[in-house]
C-alpha cells in the first residue's frame, strides 16, 4: 500500500465515523443500506473474482435473514446466537453444493445454474412454509430495542454496527488478497489442471473462499433483517436478489477491495435518485434505466467502475513516467 | 387409482407440453450458440403482451395476433443476438449470461413502466373437455399438441433442410465450419430469430392459460433453464423428455404436498442430477 493510499484510507475512515453526527436521518438510512449491501457484495466477490460466479447467494442471504428472525420471534433466542447459527447453516449448505461442484468440475454457466437452483429451493421453501414464515407476505420481527435483541431505536447506533461489520468484511477480503491463497485461486481460475499439477490443492482453496463467502453473505442478510425489522422471501432470496448481488459487484468492479461497495453505492444512490426524480408515477422507470446500464457495463466495462478508474490512473501514471523519461533523455 | 391423482398425472402431462415448448427455443440457442438467454421467458412475456394488446385492445383476430407476436419476438431475438450477445461473444461465457440478465431487468421493468403490474387476462376461456370423470383443460391440450408439432417441425428442419444441417454443423465444430465457408454470424442470427419465434409461439399458447404480467418470467424462467440442462444441452429429445419428467414431479408433488414444495423437489432433483449426470440424463 502506498503512502497516498494509506492517507486516503485514513481520511475516508474519519469521514465515515463523522457521518452519523452530521447526516440527516434519511442520509443515514441510505448509508446503512450501502454498508450492509456493500458488505454482502464484497462477500460475493470473494468467490466471483476467482471465476466462481454464483447465482445462488440469495440462498445464503435468505438463510441469514430468516433463521435469526424465526429463532427470535418463536423462541426468544437472541440474534447474538441466531446469527452464528444462520452462518453455520449457510456454511453447511455451501459445502453441500460446493464440494460436489468442485469435485465434478461444474463450472461456468453450469455452476451459475446449480447455484440458481439452490436459491430457488430456499425461496420456495420460505414461501411453502407460510404457516411459520408468513409466506410471500413476509414477517415482521418482534420489536424490542436493546443490544440483546440487536435492535436500536437510533439509526446512528445501527450505522456504527454496520460500519464495523463492513470494515471486517474489507479486512477479510484483504487478508485473502495478500495471502498465498489468492495466487493459488488465480492460477485455478486461469487453468485448473495446470494449477493442480503444480501442487495447488484446488479443492481446498475453492472450498475455503466459498465457505467464507457464504457465511459472510448470511451475516449480511441477518443485519438487513435486524435493521429493517421485516423480512420478505422475494427481497432476500430467489433469482432477483441473486442477480442484483452479481450485478452490483460487477458494476463496482469485483477484482478490487472497494469495488463491490462502490457497486452498492452506485446502485442504491441511482435507485434513490431515480425514485425521487420520477416518484411513483413511473414505477419501473428506475429499474429500466438500471437494466440498460447493466447491459452497457457488461459490454463496455467488464472490469467495473473501480477497475476502470484504476486502469485510467495507471495509464496516467505511466504517461507521466514516460514524459519524465523523455524529459530526462532530452 | 385415485381420481385426483389421475387428474394430477394428466395435468402434469399437459404442463409438460407447455414446459417443453418453452424449453425448445432456449435449447436451440443454448445448443448452437452456447449462450444462455436468461431473459428467454421475458421474451415470451413480450409476445404475450403483443397478443394481448392486438387481440383484446385493438380487436385483431386471434390467429393474426399470434402471427404478429411470433414475428415481433423473432425480431426481438435477432436484436438480442445482434446488440447484446455479439459484443460479448469473445468474453468469458458467464458475461453472456450476465448481459442477458441485464436485459431481463430491463424487460421486466420496462413492461412494468408501460403496462403496470396488473394481471391482464385476454378473455378467451376454452371450456374443459370431460374425459370420463376428469376434466382436461383444452388450452393445455392445444399447447401440448402445438409443442409436439413444434418440436417435430424443428427436428425435421434441423435434420432435412440445408440451413438446419449448417446449424447443426456449427454447433458441432465452430472453428472448422468457419474455414469451410459457413458464415457463423449468419447461422447465429438465423438461430436467434428461430429461437425468438419459438418464444413467440410459446407466448400465444401461454396467453390462453395464464394472465399476462411483467414478472411471469420469475415463475417459468428457472424451471425452463433446468429442463434444458437436464435434457443435455442442445439435445432436443432430451429436453422434451426432461420437460415431462419435471412436469410430473411438479404436478404429482403438488397433489401430495403443496405446489411450492413440489417445485423445491424439482430443483433439488436438478441439483442432484447435475452431479450424477452432468452431461444430461439422456446423453450416451
Amino acid at each position: 500500500m502506498t503512502a497516498a493510499a494509506r492517507l486516503g484510507g485514513a481520511a475516508g475512515l474519519i469521514a465515515l465515523v463523522i457521518v452519523p453526527f452530521v447526516a440527516s436521518q434519511y442520509v443515514l438510512h441510505i448509508a446503512i443500506q450501502i454498508l450492509i449491501w456493500g458488505f454482502t457484495y464484497t462477500a460475493w466477490s470473494l468467490m466471483g473474482r476467482f471465476g466462481l460466479t454464483s447465482f445462488g447467494h440469495g440462498a445464503f442471504l435468505g438463510i441469514g435473514a430468516y433463521v435469526p428472525a424465526l429463532l427470535w420471534n418463536f423462541y426468544g433466542v437472541t440474534p447474538w446466537l441466531g446469527i452464528p447459527v444462520a452462518m453455520a447453516a449457510a456454511v453447511v449448505m455451501a459445502l453441500l453444493i460446493g464440494y460436489p461442484s468442485f469435485r465434478l468440475r461444474v463450472v461456468g454457466h453450469y455452476f451459475a445454474l446449480v447455484t440458481l437452483a439452490l436459491s430457488q429451493v430456499v425461496l420456495l421453501s420460505l414461501v411453502a412454509g407460510r404457516e411459520v414464515t408468513g409466506g410471500s407476505l413476509g414477517m415482521t420481527i418482534k420489536v424490542v430495542h436493546s443490544w440483546y435483541a440487536l435492535q436500536f431505536g437510533q439509526k446512528s447506533v445501527f450505522y456504527g454496527v454496520a460500519l464495523v461489520v463492513w470494515l471486517v468484511g474489507l479486512v477479510i477480503w484483504w487478508r485473502i488478497d495478500v495471502g498465498i491463497g489468492r495466487v493459488a485461486l488465480e492460477a485455478i481460475s486461469e487453468d485448473e489442471i495446470a494449477a493442480a499439477s503444480s501442487g495447488i490443492n484446488v479443492m481446498r482453496e475453492k472450498l475455503r473462499v466459498t465457505v467464507i463467502s457464504a457465511a459472510l453473505t448470511a451475516l449480511g442478510g441477518s443485519l438487513l433483517t435486524q435493521y429493517i425489522q421485516y423480512v420478505n422471501p422475494e427481497v432476500v432470496s430467489g433469482v432477483a436478489v441473486s442477480l442484483q448481488i452479481v450485478f452490483a459487484a460487477i458494476a463496482g468492479g469485483m477484482g478490487t477491495l472497494l469495488g463491490p461497495t462502490v457497486g452498492a453505492l452506485f446502485t442504491i444512490v441511482l435507485n434513490e435518485s431515480l425514485r425521487v426524480l420520477f416518484g411513483t408515477h413511473f414505477i419501473g422507470a428506475a429499474n429500466t434505466i438500471y437494466g440498460i446500464l447493466l447491459i452497457l457495463f457488461i459490454i463496455f466495462m467488464p472490469q467495473g467502475i473501480v477497475g476502470l478508474i484504476e486502469g485510467m490512473s495507471a495509464r496516467a501514471a505511466r504517461g507521466a513516467d514516460e514524459a519524465a523519461d523523455a524529459a530526462a533523455t532530452r | 387409482m385415485d381420481i385426483f391423482l389421475l387428474e394430477a398425472v394428466v395435468d402434469g402431462l399437459l404442463l409438460g407440453g407447455v414446459l417443453a415448448l418453452l424449453a425448445l427455443g432456449l435449447n436451440l440457442i443454448f445448443g448452437v450458440i452456447d449462450v444462455v438467454w436468461i431473459c428467454y421467458v421475458e421474451l415470451v412475456m413480450c409476445g404475450m403482451y403483443t397478443v394481448y394488446w392486438l387481440y383484446a385492445y385493438y380487436g385483431v383476430p386471434f390467429p393474426l395476433a399470434c402471427l404478429a407476436a411470433i414475428a415481433v419476438v423473432a425480431v426481438l431475438g435477432l436484436a438480442v443476438h445482434r446488440l447484446i450477445i455479439e459484443p460479448v461473444l469473445g468474453y468469458a461465457p458467464i458475461n453472456q449470461l450476465l448481459a442477458t440478465g441485464g436485459l431481463l431487468f430491463f424487460l421486466q421493468s420496462f413492461a412494468t413502466l408501460l403496462f403496470g403490474t396488473d394481471f391482464r387476462n385476454i378473455g378467451i376461456r376454452l371450456s374443459p373437455i370431460e374425459l370420463g370423470e376428469i376434466d382436461v383443460s383444452k388450452a393445455r391440450l392445444v399447447a401440448f399438441a402445438v409443442a409436439l408439432i413444434g418440436a417435430g417441425g424443428l427436428y425435421l428442419f434441423l435434420k432435412k433442410s440445408f440451413l438446419g444441417t449448417a446449424i447443426r454443423a456449427i454447433a458441432e465444430d465452430r472453428e472448422v465450419m468457419g474455414l469451410m465457408g459457413v458464415s457463423q454470424r449468419g447461422i447465429y442470427l438465423t438461430t436467434s430469430a428461430i429461437g425468438g419465434g419459438l418464444a413467440g409461439l410459446a407466448a400465444c399458447l401461454l396467453v390462453l392459460q395464464y394472465d399476462v404480467q411483467p414478472f411471469i418470467g420469475n415463475s417459468f424462467g428457472p424451471i425452463t433453464f433446468m429442463i434444458c440442462v437436464l435434457g443435455g444441452l442442445g439435445n432436443m429429445i432430451g429436453g422434451f423428455a426432461a420437460a415431462f419428467i419435471m412436469a410430473q414431479i411438479i404436478s404429482i408433488g403438488g397433489y401430495y404436498f403443496s405446489i411450492e414444495f413440489s417445485y423445491v423437489l424439482a430443483f433439488l432433483l436438478f441439483i442432484v442430477m447435475i452431479f450424477v449426470r452432468p452431461q444430461g440424463i439422456f446423453s450416451r
